[in-house]
């Protein structure tokens, strides 16, 4: 992402801050981030907006000692792969909980936490982590 | 299309270059490969140069011009390919293509990364830039976390061991103290690796190739060109490339890269060979686990065998598939844009029979592997001493 960039940041907001993705009605895939486009489908496709529950499992994690510049404050902190229960996967932080005690299986639940700050006078970012359910 | 060989090959030392910027690093290796093939530099048609970061590393775009320029080689066009790490594979590709396709008959590949100019942090941020921005790296993603993800869950589905992790890395430092190219020509221990500090776990500091300054170069001709310039000509009997989504989540599997399965697929077939056939091969070990969803999804072994594999010392020197003799990404170093070109270079090498104490013993048939960011580029080409590997001629 460029550094600073107020466009890049606030288009994402409905993604980030409460998981609106999207969904094809004709073959039922859900998409996350939201796809404008079934790939499955393509033109026979109908894709409608579709807010997800926010639930989901930790399909892999990992601790990160050495983080980006933007997240130095919070390591370490534990990264994972979640799938939602609607299927599709993201990358996120788990929060909330000791790094020894995340498991692959384990199951979350989004919580809207800030994300990363750009610096003292930068933008602060907020999106979604994960906690245990 | 017409046959294309590979009729000389230079390369930097890779390290912490720290007297040598972009320029004096492109003409090192350029001139070393040029003299290599015995031509005098006027005979080349074009140049393609690797390069993922430039811009990032050290403020400085418009690299294809500057190598060509630094190579002394104007006023031949020259052209930029960027696919994050795999930027040097296509490179290579592209100079074949140009090439087999009949529109030149000689023409430099190159491949070029300078580093060790920006802090740690700051390359970390930039080679993060391989990743997906706004859905891996916004969230916390890092490179080195994106393979440990990986890592984590072939653990969980295969029963991998970070020993088995750590024996990569042993392995290939074995080859690098044999290499004089390499960053680090030293041996380790695998309790050293075990023992090393934890970046994104279970990947540890000695998991990890190294940030390198380095470039390599290869002249490669047409096959009438070349077999009037060598009696030595190294054949490049497949090229194959392969996308997939650009974030690790994407993807239905976690632990295979559907683009090296797709390229390798597609290279074996091209060639007319098996993997069994491959004596040597240059694979993209950025992380030891890297190195062993490579040797699996390039079918060396079956998926999720491919720890235990390498324990059993199935890629060691001189054993089934020799894997990574340069001493891989790990300990030959890993400047971005110039490892696949790197990769060529070492087969080339091994293929002729120059590669010293890392000699493979006939060796005949080599395969590079070169991957762009968590495995949304694959390039993979097989090489060889025969024009066409289905006869053997
Ligand atoms: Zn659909």
């Amino acid at each position: 992402m460029a550094e600073g960039s107020v466009p890049a940041v606030w288009r994402r907001y409905p993604q980030r801050y409460r998981l609106v993705g999207s969904k094809c009605e004709t073959c039922g895939e859900f998409f996350f981030p939201p796809r404008i486009i079934c790939p499955n489908c393509r033109r026979k496709g109908k894709v409608v907006e579709y807010q997800f529950s926010g639930r989901g499992v930790v399909e892999s994690y990992t601790v990160v000692h050495t983080p980006p510049a933007d997240m130095e404050d919070q390591a370490p902190y534990v990264l994972a792969i979640v799938r939602l229960e609607e299927g599709p996967m993201l990358t996120a932080q788990i929060v909330d909980v000791d790094p020894r005690e995340v498991k692959i299986g384990m199951p979350v639940r989004m919580v809207f936490r800030r994300i990363s700050e750009d610096g003292e006078d930068g933008l602060i970012n907020y999106g979604y982590k994960f906690a245990p359910l | 299309m017409r046959k294309v060989a590979v009729v000389g090959v230079g390369m930097t030392k890779f390290g912490e270059r720290w007297e040598a910027g972009l320029k004096e690093l492109t003409a090192e290796a350029g001139i070393r490969a040029i003299e290599d093939a015995g031509i005098s530099g006027d005979e080349v048609e074009a140049v393609y140069v690797g390069n993922m970061s430039g811009g990032r590393f050290v403020g400085q775009e418009h690299i294809g011009a500057l190598l060509a320029d630094a190579m002394g080689l104007n006023p031949v066009p020259a052209t930029r390919v960027e696919a994050a790490c795999a930027s040097g594979g296509l490179a290579f590709r592209q100079a074949y293509l140009a090439v087999a396709s009949g529109e030149f008959d000689i023409v430099v590949a190159g491949g070029i990364e300078k580093m060790t100019d920006v802090l740690t942090g700051q390359a970390t941020t930039t080679l993060g830039g391989a990743a997906d921005q706004e859905w891996e790296t916004f969230f916390g993603a890092t490179f080195p976390s994106l393979y440990a993800l990986i890592a984590r869950r072939h653990m969980h589905e295969f029963g991998t061991t970070e020993e088995q992790l750590a024996r990569v890395a042993v392995k290939n430092h074995y080859n690098g103290a044999r290499n004089p190219f390499a960053q680090y020509q030293k041996e380790i221990t695998l309790d050293q690796v075990l023992n090393s500090s934890p970046v994104a776990e279970p990947l540890k500091l000695l998991d990890c190739s190294p940030i390198t300054d380095g470039a390599a170069a290869v002249v490669i001709a047409s096959e009438d060109v070349a077999k009037k310039l060598t009696d030595t000509p190294v054949w490049v009997n497949a090229s194959a490339q392969a996308s997939d989504t650009l974030a690790l989540h994407d993807r239905k599997s976690l632990t295979t890269l559907r683009a090296t399965v797709e390229a390798g697929k597609k290279a074996f077939q091209k060639a007319g060979i098996s993997p069994r056939d491959v004596d040597l091969a240059e694979v993209h070990d950025c992380f030891t686990i890297a190195e062993i969803l490579a040797v699996e999804d390039l079918g060396f072994v079956k998926k999720g065998e491919g720890g235990k594999a390498v324990e059993d010392g199935m890629f060691d020197l001189n054993s089934d598939v020799s894997v990574n003799t340069s001493g891989g990404l790990k300990a030959c170093g890993h400047p971005v844009g110039a490892t696949g070109i790197k990769q060529v270079v070492e087969v080339t090498w091994q293929l002729r029979g120059e590669a010293g104490k890392r000699q493979v013993d006939k060796a005949e048939i080599g395969l590079t592997h070169n991957v762009g960011g968590s495995g949304a580029t694959a390039v993979v080409h097989i090489l060889s001493r025969y024009i066409d590997l289905r006869s053997r001629r």
